[in-house]
């Protein structure tokens, strides 16, 4: 472009990436541990907290029941105040009387009954009345074992906690723990239904390449708490959950057991280093999440295995900063969805790809040695 | 809040971005030495409104350092603070503003009394503003309070948009809609530091009860009356409003937007609404009816501006990317492998849409991969055609003046939208503008909306239509001069007879001569497609003489004559028929035979796929 006149220099790294799934064999890992609404905290700064410790508690607005006062006394809306017995913040019982109408000396009669146990909330000009049912206590777990590093007032705790950790890419199922089992041999491997015994209840099992539906059903009746696993059936999905997924924001799934898949759906070998990483810590306990969301905020699955030491230097969390020559990287899409390598180099010029798409590529070596040109879209980089 | 760093005569640079659901992409502007305006490159680059960033900024960022690597020119300050605003005479541009659809874009729950009347209004009102709509809650929609209740609580919107009743009636029935917001106590969706914004735009008697029964709750504006009479809808009020709070509540809440409000020079605008009045542009400049799509990848929305009318519906469960497996859901496997002319198993498709979905940034590389994601748009765009039909209603329309008998026939209210009317077909959104072969996205707005007579189709060249949508709010002449030369791609113009016959039998014949006294005739028999070669900026005459069956828009097996306009696709002849239904027998070759006659993939790859 000879028509700016201020060039710039050239960036030896480039942006914008899909950050790649996290695997760390050990890291001090701060998990937020939130209510969605105001509450009371119960954990103290400096506490060791199991995953069983309720970290916070709040009250849930009681359900609202609407008594359609007026209609029900045969009186206009605005008289509904005349015939009230009870006012805004009485607290009252089901089946009481809250209103009523009287006339003829009491030759007509006609009340109004609440429909649950709580309080008067409202007396609407509309001739209703709101009562609310009594608050719903909801407690708040830590999920991970681990020290209370910081206190949120009135919402939570940031716990504290070494550990090794590996994301997955998608889940079904919420919070759980349990300690690993490894029920294949290579991470490229099945897991079948054949493979899962009395023996996987309340334990996390560890799969490679792919999970069966028939698999699943069979952990759900075992009482396995929850399965890692490189792939699933993405037609298994509609047949585990029972309806078809639109959109992937997970977590409050209600089947038995814990999903997560660490590559994609498909039959994809598991990465090595997380299939090594899960195998090298069998037998220890492992809290998993399978919460999804990809959208607004993205919240990926993840297998947490708290360490009781660290044994080497902790690396923080930290944002991946770029892509260098050298950064090893998945490949995340087809032709060679699921590869691994390292960048060579990083093309400034568009090039054609098979689709005729001009996109901003990279050249890949992938581990088997072939040289390899991918939309720079199409990989993520692997978090070391 | 526009304030404009540099008079308008003076700007010499402008730089607009859109931040997506999945893609920022940041469109670089320059006047040339003739004065005009002019589109000068892209930059795009990941949303980064997600966890580990959760700053807007970067992704904005992000983008325009890749318009920086390619023209060498530096927009960025170097200490990370933004962008140089205005053009101090070596970096920076002398005006920014964006659009934004990132984190959901503007989610809204809509509430009114009657479901066909003050309900829908308030639905068009929130759409135009370029909001998703959650739901729609009426009195009459059919289910119980409790329900409604329930529904209410666990929307979480962005706000609420409460109408009913018309000024000077009764202020019952808006009162009970009130009661019901009140007693569900909805949370915002962005976090629980503030009050949830709720809209009242119904009938203005009932203000004092409705202030005293969401006022302590809410954070509660008051706007006019959206159905002051039966016979009149006022939107624009609430629409102005609907912007206030979205750029106060909304955006203020969304992450490193506040960052962002403060780089840009005027206010932040919901993506749809760029697009909106890009589309607006387009139907004032040509003077005809248009239909548009804006495919995203989280919603696709529909616009349609018919007799004048502007109409914008969205789906927001249909999408390329984040909802791709909403389009699988909705369409049915079937429906989009009927577009696919090879063989291919139902089992490999879910997987690739799912991973589509989960990993929604990547991109096709392979010919068989790109064919899928054009044949889940053609599904999106016609699901969502088909909700914009029940939008765009007779008696839903701004300002209809009507006998006040005719409302109580609401409910039989068809679309009023013709498709012979129909003059321009837009089609906007990543997918369509990076298309490798422009007939490609041709194909995909013909499949799915299939245009009947004569219509000219528009693209948007790079997407940047929000971009110049933005800009035409404060800088109008600089936005049509990129919009008509750099934006608005003319892919050519379609003719398609209304009507059915059996395979081969003739539908129209067609002669078609060019200013320069070329001529070309041509017989299309059912089931035909074919194009004609006509340049961008060329004219033709035209004589389409149609079959008895069938009309082009003159009437049964009538001839008309008129002129058509060029494009880089040309003029295309599509005798598939209208209703146009895709062959059960010989599916795949009739697929096949339609891409080859248009050129629409490279034929030696399309071979080894249809043979694999």
């Amino acid at each position: 472009m000879d028509k700016f006149d201020n060039v710039m220099e050239s960036e030896e790294k480039t942006y914008a990436y899909t950050p790649g799934l996290k695997v760390k064999e050990y890291m001090t890992l701060s998990k937020k541990r939130v209510l969605p609404i105001s509450g009371r905290v119960l954990v103290k700064e400096g506490q060791t907290v199991s995953p069983e410790t309720v970290v916070a508690e709040m009250k849930m607005l009681g359900e609202p029941h609407i008594v359609k006062a007026a209609l029900l006394l045969r009186i206009e809306p605005n008289e509904i105040n005349e015939h009230m017995l009870k006012a805004v913040g009485d607290k009252v019982d089901e089946g009481e009387v809250i209103a009523q109408y009287i006339a003829f000396f009491g030759l007509i009669k006609r009340f109004v009954k609440s429909p649950v146990t709580g309080t008067i909330e409202n007396i609407g000009a509309s001739g209703w009345v709101t009562v609310r049912k009594p608050p719903v206590i909801v407690d708040l777990k830590a999920y991970i074992p681990g020290i209370v590093k910081e206190i949120i007032p009135e919402r939570g705790a940031v716990i504290e906690t070494s550990a090794s950790y590996i994301q997955g890419i998608f889940g079904v199922g919420g919070e759980t723990y349990g300690p690993l089992r490894v029920l294949v041999n290579s991470f490229d491997e099945v897991l079948t239904a054949e493979m899962i015994t009395p023996e996987s209840k309340g334990k996390i099992i560890v799969g490679g390449s792919f999970v069966t539906l028939k698999a699943v059903r069979k952990a759900t009746e075992v009482g396995v708490a929850g399965i890692v696993v490189g792939g699933f059936g993405g037609d298994d999905l509609t047949g585990l959950l029972g309806y078809e997924m639109g959109v992937a924001i997970t977590g409050e799934e209600e089947i038995g057991t814990t999903l997560i898949i660490t590559e994609g759906f498909g039959e994809i070998a598991m990465s090595h280093r997380s299939f090594s990483l899960l195998k090298k810590l069998e037998g220890q306990v492992a809290c998993i999440s399978g919460a999804t969301q990809i959208r607004a905020g993205v919240i990926r699955p993840e297998v947490i295995i708290p360490q009781e030491q660290v044994k080497e230097k902790a690396i923080e969390d930290e944002i991946s900063s770029g892509m260098r020559p050298g950064t090893p990287i998945r490949i995340i899409r087809q032709p060679y969805f699921g590869y691994l390598g390292s960048v060579v180099s990083l093309p400034m010029e568009l090039q054609t790809m098979e689709s005729e798409s001009n996109v901003r590529v990279v050249e890949v070596e992938l581990d088997d040695g072939r040289r390899v040109t991918v939309p720079r879209a199409n990989v993520e980089i692997i978090e070391i | 809040m526009m304030v404009l760093r540099k008079p308008k005569k003076d700007m010499k640079y402008i730089l607009a971005t859109d931040v997506g659901s999945t893609t920022t992409k940041a469109r670089f502007f320059m006047k040339n030495e003739e004065g005009e305006w002019r589109f000068l490159v892209a930059g795009e680059a990941p949303t980064t409104v997600e966890t580990p960033y959760e700053d807007v900024t970067l992704g904005v960022r992000n983008a325009v350092r890749e318009i920086e690597e390619l023209t060498s020119y530096k927009i960025l300050s170097e200490e990370a603070s933004g962008i140089v605003v205005p053009f101090d005479g070596e970096r920076g541009v002398d005006l920014y503003c964006t659009t934004s659809s990132a984190g959901g874009g503007l989610q809204m729950m809509v509430a009114g009394n009657v479901k066909s009347i003050t309900a829908e209004s308030a639905n068009r009102a929130a759409l135009g503003a370029g909001a998703i709509v959650m739901d729609v809650i009426a009195i009459d929609d059919g289910r119980e309070d409790y329900e409604k209740i329930r529904r209410i609580r666990t929307l979480r919107p962005d706000m609420i948009l409460l109408a009913g009743g018309t000024d000077g009636g009764t202020i019952f029935h808006v009162l009970m809609i009130a009661e019901l917001v009140k007693a569900a106590k909805p949370m915002p969706r962005l976090g629980m530091g503030y009050n949830l914004p709720v809209i009242f735009a119904g009938n203005k008697d009932a203000r004092p009860q409705v202030k005293e029964l969401l006022g302590e709750d809410f954070s509660l504006s008051v706007v006019d009356n959206l159905r002051p009479v039966l016979e009149k809808e006022t939107i624009e009020p609430t629409r102005r409003n609907i912007h206030e709070l979205f750029m106060e509540h909304v955006m203020s809440h969304a992450p490193g937007y506040t960052k962002l409000t403060k780089w840009t020079d005027i206010d932040i605008m919901p993506t749809p609404a760029g697009e909106g009045m890009a589309m607006q542009l387009i139907a004032n400049a040509y003077k005809s009816n248009i239909l548009g799509v804006g495919l995203g990848g989280a919603t696709t929305n529909i616009y349609s501006i018919f007799d004048g009318r502007l109409v914008r519906s969205v789906s927001a469960n249909l999408g390329m990317s984040y909802s791709i497996c909403n389009v699988l859901k909705e369409a049915t496997v079937g429906k989009i492998l009927r577009w696919v002319p090879f063989g291919m198993e139902e089992k490999e498709l879910i997987n690739m849409l799912r991973n589509k979905m989960i990993r929604p940034t990547t991109i096709p590389q392979t010919l068989k991969e790109l064919i899928i994601e054009h044949a889940v748009a053609r599904e999106a765009i016609r699901l969502g055609f088909e909700h914009h039909k029940t939008i765009a209603t007779r008696l839903r329309g701004v300002k209809v003046e009507r006998a006040l008998a005719d409302i109580f026939e609401q409910s039989l209210a068809e679309t009023y939208i013709e498709m012979i009317k129909i003059g321009i077909i837009v089609g906007t959104g990543g997918l369509l503008s990076h298309a490798p072969r422009r007939a490609q996205s041709l194909m995909i707005l013909m499949d799915a909306f299939q245009p009947v007579g004569v219509t000219r189709m528009f693209q948007d060249s790079v997407f940047m239509m929000p971009h110049l949508g933005v800009l035409s709010t404060v800088y109008p002449e600089a936005a049509w001069q990129i919009f008509d030369k750099d934006c608005l791609l003319r892919l050519g113009t379609v003719i398609a007879p209304l009507g059915e016959a059996k395979d081969g039998e003739k539908v129209m014949e067609v002669r078609l001569e060019t200013q320069s006294g070329e001529s070309e005739a041509r017989q299309m028999n059912f089931g035909e497609i074919s194009s004609i070669s006509l340049g961008e900026g060329k004219e033709a005459d035209i004589i389409i003489s149609p079959a008895k069956e069938f009309d082009v828009g003159a009437g049964r097996g009538k001839a008309l004559e008129t002129k058509v306009k060029g494009g880089v696709v040309g003029v295309v002849l599509d005798a598939r028929g209208r209703p146009m239904n895709l062959p059960e027998e010989k599916r795949k070759e009739t697929l096949l035979r339609w891409i080859s006659s248009l050129s629409l993939y490279p034929d030696a790859q399309m071979r080894d796929l249809a043979e694999a």
